[in-house]
C-alpha cells in the first residue's frame, strides 16, 4: 500500500438539486466522504436514498435536470468532474471504471462483446495490434472459463455472472484507480452473487484499485466493506469503518437494515393441523415454436408438496428454477401434463366451471411487482371489490368490505378513492394484498411478493403477513429467492432446482442441518454471514 | 436455425395458396365471365360458346385444380384484349413501376430517416416539432390530391405539364409522382426512426458507453443508431412489400404507364387473367418482402439467430 493517507477520491459537502415539484429539494445534500487506496466504501441505502445519483456525479454523468449545486468532488486531486468537456470526460474514464446493476443491459445487444471491450481501448488511443491479447488477458483476469469464446459472443448468450464478468473486464481494462459499482449483484442469483463479491475483491488488489460499491443488502455490505457510509432521503445518516458500524451501529436506521441482513429460521413451531392443498408429482411442460420449429421446456416436474391449514410453506429456489411455474399450476393457471393437485382432498386437477371457480376464490395471489398489478384506470376501492362482485356480492357489500380490508392492511379509507399511481410500493403491495384478502381466501400464494421493495418495507410487509395470518387464519405459499425471507416467514420449506425438488422439511431443520448439495450451497452463499450467525 | 427457415417457407407457401385461391373465388363469384366477355348483345349461345372455350362449363372444383395445374406450370392466362400472355403484358409494364417506387422508397428512406434523427437529437425543441408537424401533414395527405397539387403548381408557377409523358420513362417524368408517392413514407419514416431513436438512446447500454469514454458522436453512430435500425426494417418490409400496389393511384394520377395503371384498365375491361396475375403478383411481392425481413433479422439480430 503506498501514499495510504492521500484519498483516491475526496467529496466533500455535495448537494445535488432536484427538478422544482419534486418530493423533495435536494437529491443529496451535505454528503462528504473519501476513499483511500485499496480500500473498498459501501454506499448503503433504499431507493430514492440519492445513492446512485453520487456515482453519476463523480461519472460526470448527472442528467441536465439535476445540477451539482455544491460541494467539491477530487478524484486524485486533479479532476473535478463538475467540469463537463470532452476531455475531462475522456480523463474520467481511464481514471475510474463503471458497473451497473444490469450487466446484459449495458451491453449492445448486436455486437460481440470482445469488439465492445476493444473499442475502450480504440477510442483510448490503443493500438490495433495491441487491443485483443490485452482484452483477452482481461478476460482471463475476470476468471471466464473460455476466454476465446466469450471474446466472440453476444451478450444475450452470456448468463448474468458471466456479463457481469465482462463489464468488470471492461471497466478495469484501462486500469483504473477507482472501481464504481453500482448494485452489481442485485439481479443475480445468490451463488452467482458470491462469486462475483469474490471476484472484485481479488481483483481490487490485483489492479490495485480502490472501489465505491453501491448495495441496499447490508448481507453484501458485510462481505465486502473497508468502509461504510449509510445514506437516507439524501443524507449519510452513518460512516466509519466497517468493523465499528456492523459491530456497534449507532443511528436507528443502520440498526434496522442490520436486522433485516440476518437469516433467522427459528419461528415458534406450529401446532400440526390438516393438510388444506396437496400436490402429488405434478409437472409442466412449456412448447413453443411451430411445426418445424418445435422446442420443450420442462418447467415443474414430479413436484410434490403438503400444505396445513394456517401455515407457510416457503418454496426457495434461484432463477428458472420453476418456483413460478409451480405457483401458475397450483393456481390452475396453467394445465399440468401430469400429477393431480387436491384441495380439501377433492381433486382440483382437471375441475372446472363452479367447482373452479370456487377454488379460485379460495386461493389468492400477490404477485412480485405492486406497480404492474394494480390496473392504473381503477380506484383502490374498485380494484379490491371487483372480486367479491365478480363472485355475486352486491356493489355496497363489496365496497363496505373493502373499506375493512383497507384498514386491515394499514391503509386509511380515504386511500380508497385514489389510483394506484399515488401510492408507493409498500402501499401497493399492502393494496394488493387487501384485494387477495377480501376474497376470505383459505390459501394466499405470494410470488415474490417483497422482492421489489427496499428491506425496511420489506420487513413491514412480512410483519403484516405474520399479523394477517394468524388473526385471519389462511395458510400460504411463499415464493421466493431471498433465504432470509423464506427463514423469517416459514413453517416449512421446499428447496428447487431446475424444475425439481431437492430438498423440503422444517424450515428449521432445512435451514440449520441442510441435506442437499445444493441447499448447502445455496445458504453458503447467502450474503452477510459477518452480520450474524444463522440462529 | 433450418427449422427457423424452413418453418417460413412453409408459411410463405401456405399464404401464396390461400392468396391463389381467395382470387379464383372473387372473380368467379363476381359474376360471369364468360358473359362479361361476350360482346354485350351477343345470345346466349356466344356467351355458352365462350364459356365452353375458357372452360367455364365444367364444375367449379375441376376449374380451380386445372387452374391450379395451370399455375404450377407457369401458365397464367392470356389476355383476352390482346390476346398476348399476362405475364408479357405485367412485365412490359413492370420497369416503369418499379422505377417509380424505387425512387419514391429511396427519397422516403434518406429524408425520414435524416428527419427522424434530427428531431431526436432535438427532442422538444422547435427542430423536433416542425419535424413531427410536417410527418403528420406528409401521412394525412391523400396522394391523390397531393399529386394534383404537385400537377397544378408545375402547370401554373413553371408552365410544365407534370401529368405524364405518355408511354416514355424519363428523369423529368418520374420526380413528380416519386416525390408525391415518397411523401407520405417519409412521414412515417420520420415519426418511426424519431422514436426508435429516442428509445435507443436511453438504454442502459449507451449510458455505460458514456461511462467508458466513448464520444456521443461514436455512441450514436455505432451503437444507438444500429440498434435503433433494426425495428425499422420490418417497416422498410412493408414498403418493398407494398412497392407494386403502392402506386396504383398515383400511377393514375400521373399517367405513368407501370403495372398500376394496367391494372386499372384490366378491371375496367374484365381481364380476368390479367387481373388475376397482378393481383397474385401483389400478394407475392408482399410474402416475399416478408420472407426477406425475416431472414435479414437473422443477419442483423444475433438475439434471433439464436432462438
Amino acid at each position: 500500500m503506498k501514499n495510504t493517507n492521500t484519498a483516491i477520491l475526496e467529496l466533500s459537502n455535495i448537494g445535488i438539486r432536484l427538478p422544482l415539484g419534486a418530493d423533495r429539494e435536494w437529491a443529496v445534500r451535505g454528503v462528504s466522504f473519501s476513499i483511500f487506496p485499496q480500500q473498498t466504501l459501501c454506499l448503503v441505502g433504499e431507493s430514492g436514498s440519492g445513492k446512485s445519483v453520487i456515482a453519476q456525479a463523480i461519472m460526470g454523468m448527472l442528467p441536465a435536470a439535476l445540477p451539482l449545486k455544491e460541494g467539491k468532488i477530487d478524484l486524485l486531486g486533479k479532476i473535478t468532474p463538475e467540469q463537463r468537456s470532452p476531455e475531462f470526460n475522456l480523463l474520467r474514464s481511464v481514471k475510474m471504471g463503471m458497473i451497473f446493476q444490469d450487466a446484459v443491459a449495458s451491453l449492445n445487444p448486436i455486437k460481440r462483446v470482445g469488439h465492445q471491450l476493444e473499442e475502450i481501448l480504440l477510442v483510448h488511443g490503443v493500438s490495433r495490434k495491441e487491443r485483443k491479447p490485452r482484452v483477452l488477458k482481461m478476460l482471463r483476469d475476470v476468471l471466464l472459463p473460455n476466454p476465446e469464446s466469450s471474446y466472440n459472443s453476444y451478450p444475450h448468450e452470456m448468463s448474468g455472472g458471466q456479463a457481469q464478468r465482462i463489464v468488470i473486464a471492461g471497466a478495469l481494462l484501462l486500469n483504473p484507480a477507482l472501481l464504481i459499482a453500482d448494485e452489481p449483484t442485485t439481479a443475480l442469483d445468490v451463488t452467482t452473487q458470491a462469486e462475483i463479491l469474490e471476484l472484485i475483491t481479488k481483483l481490487k488488489s490485483k489492479f490495485d484499485t480502490s472501489v465505491l460499491f453501491i448495495t441496499h443488502d447490508f448481507g453484501v455490505v458485510s462481505d465486502i466493506a473497508d468502509q461504510i457510509a449509510v445514506m437516507k432521503d439524501g443524507e449519510i445518516v452513518e460512516q466509519g469503518s466497517a468493523q465499528n458500524i456492523l459491530q456497534k451501529p449507532q443511528h436507528e436506521y443502520t440498526q434496522k437494515l442490520l436486522k433485516a441482513a440476518i437469516l433467522d429460521a427459528s419461528k415458534e413451531k406450529l401446532e400440526e393441523t390438516e393438510e388444506i392443498l396437496k400436490a402429488d408429482a405434478i409437472s409442466l411442460t412449456y412448447k413453443k415454436g411451430f411445426l418445424f420449429n418445435q422446442r420443450e421446456f420442462k418447467a415443474v416436474q414430479q413436484v410434490s408438496l403438503s400444505l396445513k391449514a394456517g401455515s407457510t410453506l416457503a418454496v426457495v429456489g434461484e432463477s428458472g428454477s420453476g418456483k413460478s411455474s409451480l405457483a401458475k399450476c397450483l393456481l390452475r393457471l396453467e394445465s399440468i401434463d401430469a400429477g393431480r393437485i387436491f384441495y380439501r382432498g377433492k381433486d382440483m386437477t382437471n375441475q372446472k366451471g363452479v367447482l373452479l371457480k370456487d377454488f379460485r376464490s379460495k386461493v389468492q395471489v400477490v404477485l412480485q411487482d405492486p406497480f404492474g398489478a394494480l390496473d392504473p384506470r381503477f380506484k383502490i376501492i374498485d380494484a379490491i371489490a371487483e372480486g367479491p362482485i365478480i363472485h355475486g356480492s352486491s356493489r355496497e357489500k363489496a365496497n363496505l368490505r373493502a373499506l375493512e380490508m383497507l384498514s386491515l392492511v394499514g391503509l386509511t379509507p380515504q386511500s380508497a378513492e385514489r389510483y394506484p399511481q399515488e401510492f408507493s410500493g409498500g402501499q401497493r403491495q399492502r393494496i394488493c394484498i387487501a384485494r387477495a384478502l377480501i376474497m376470505r381466501p383459505e390459501i394466499l400464494i405470494a410470488d415474490e411478493a417483497v422482492s421489489a421493495l427496499d428491506v425496511s418495507i420489506q420487513v413491514k410487509i412480512l410483519d403484516l403477513f405474520e399479523d394477517l395470518q394468524k388473526r385471519l387464519g389462511f395458510a400460504m405459499i411463499f415464493i421466493t429467492h431471498d433465504l432470509r425471507v423464506a427463514a423469517a416467514i416459514s413453517d416449512s420449506v421446499i428447496v428447487m432446482k431446475g424444475g425439481k425438488v431437492v430438498e423440503s422439511g422444517p424450515t428449521p431443520s432445512v435451514f440449520k442441518n441442510p441435506q442437499a448439495p445444493y441447499t448447502k450451497m445455496l445458504l453458503a452463499s447467502a450474503p452477510g454471514s459477518g452480520v450474524g450467525e444463522v440462529k | 436455425m433450418t427449422g427457423f427457415i424452413l418453418s417460413k417457407l412453409f408459411r410463405a407457401f401456405i399464404t401464396l395458396l390461400l392468396t391463389v385461391s381467395l382470387v379464383f373465388i372473387f372473380i368467379r363469384f363476381s359474376g360471369d365471365p364468360a358473359a362479361a366477355m361476350a360482346p354485350p348483345d351477343a345470345p346466349q349461345e356466344v356467351i355458352d360458346q365462350y364459356a365452353e372455350k375458357l372452360g367455364l362449363d365444367k364444375p367449379l372444383w375441376v376449374q380451380y385444380t386445372n387452374y391450379l395445374g395451370q399455375i404450377f406450370r407457369g401458365d397464367f392466362g392470356y389476355s383476352v384484349d390482346s390476346g398476348r400472355s399476362s405475364v408479357s403484358l405485367f412485365l412490359d409494364r413492370l420497369p416503369a413501376t418499379l422505377y417509380l417506387g424505387g425512387l419514391s422508397l429511396l427519397i422516403a428512406l434518406t429524408v425520414g430517416i435524416t428527419l427522424g434523427t434530427v428531431a431526436a437529437l432535438n427532442r422538444g425543441n422547435f427542430l423536433d416539432r416542425s419535424v413531427m408537424a410536417f410527418s403528420v401533414f406528409a401521412f394525412a395527405m391523400p396522394n391523390f390530391l397531393f399529386g394534383l397539387a404537385v400537377i397544378l403548381i408545375g402547370a401554373l408557377g413553371f408552365q410544365t405539364y407534370l401529368g405524364g409523358q405518355g408511354a416514355t420513362i424519363s428523369w423529368i417524368g418520374v420526380l413528380p409522382p416519386a416525390l408525391t408517392l415518397g411523401l407520405a413514407s417519409t412521414g412515417s419514416y420520420a415519426r418511426f426512426s424519431r422514436s426508435s431513436l429516442l428509445e435507443t438512446i436511453n438504454k442502459p447500454f449507451v449510458l455505460a458507453a458514456e461511462a467508458r469514454g466513448i464520444s456521443r458522436a461514436r455512441r450514436l453512430v455505432f451503437h444507438a443508431m444500429p440498434n435503433a435500425a433494426i425495428p425499422l426494417v420490418t417497416l422498410i418490409g412493408l414498403s418493398l412489400g407494398g412497392l407494386i400496389a403502392g402506386s396504383v393511384v398515383t400511377e393514375q394520377v400521373f399517367a405513368w404507364p407501370g403495372v398500376g395503371q394496367l391494372l386499372v384498365r384490366s378491371v375496367a375491361t374484365r381481364d380476368i387473367a390479367t387481373v388475376q396475375f397482378i393481383v397474385l403478383a401483389i400478394a407475392a411481392t408482399m410474402v416475399f418482402a416478408n420472407l426477406l425481413v425475416d431472414f435479414l433479422y437473422l443477419i442483423i439480430d444475433p438475439r434471433i439467430r439464436a432462438q
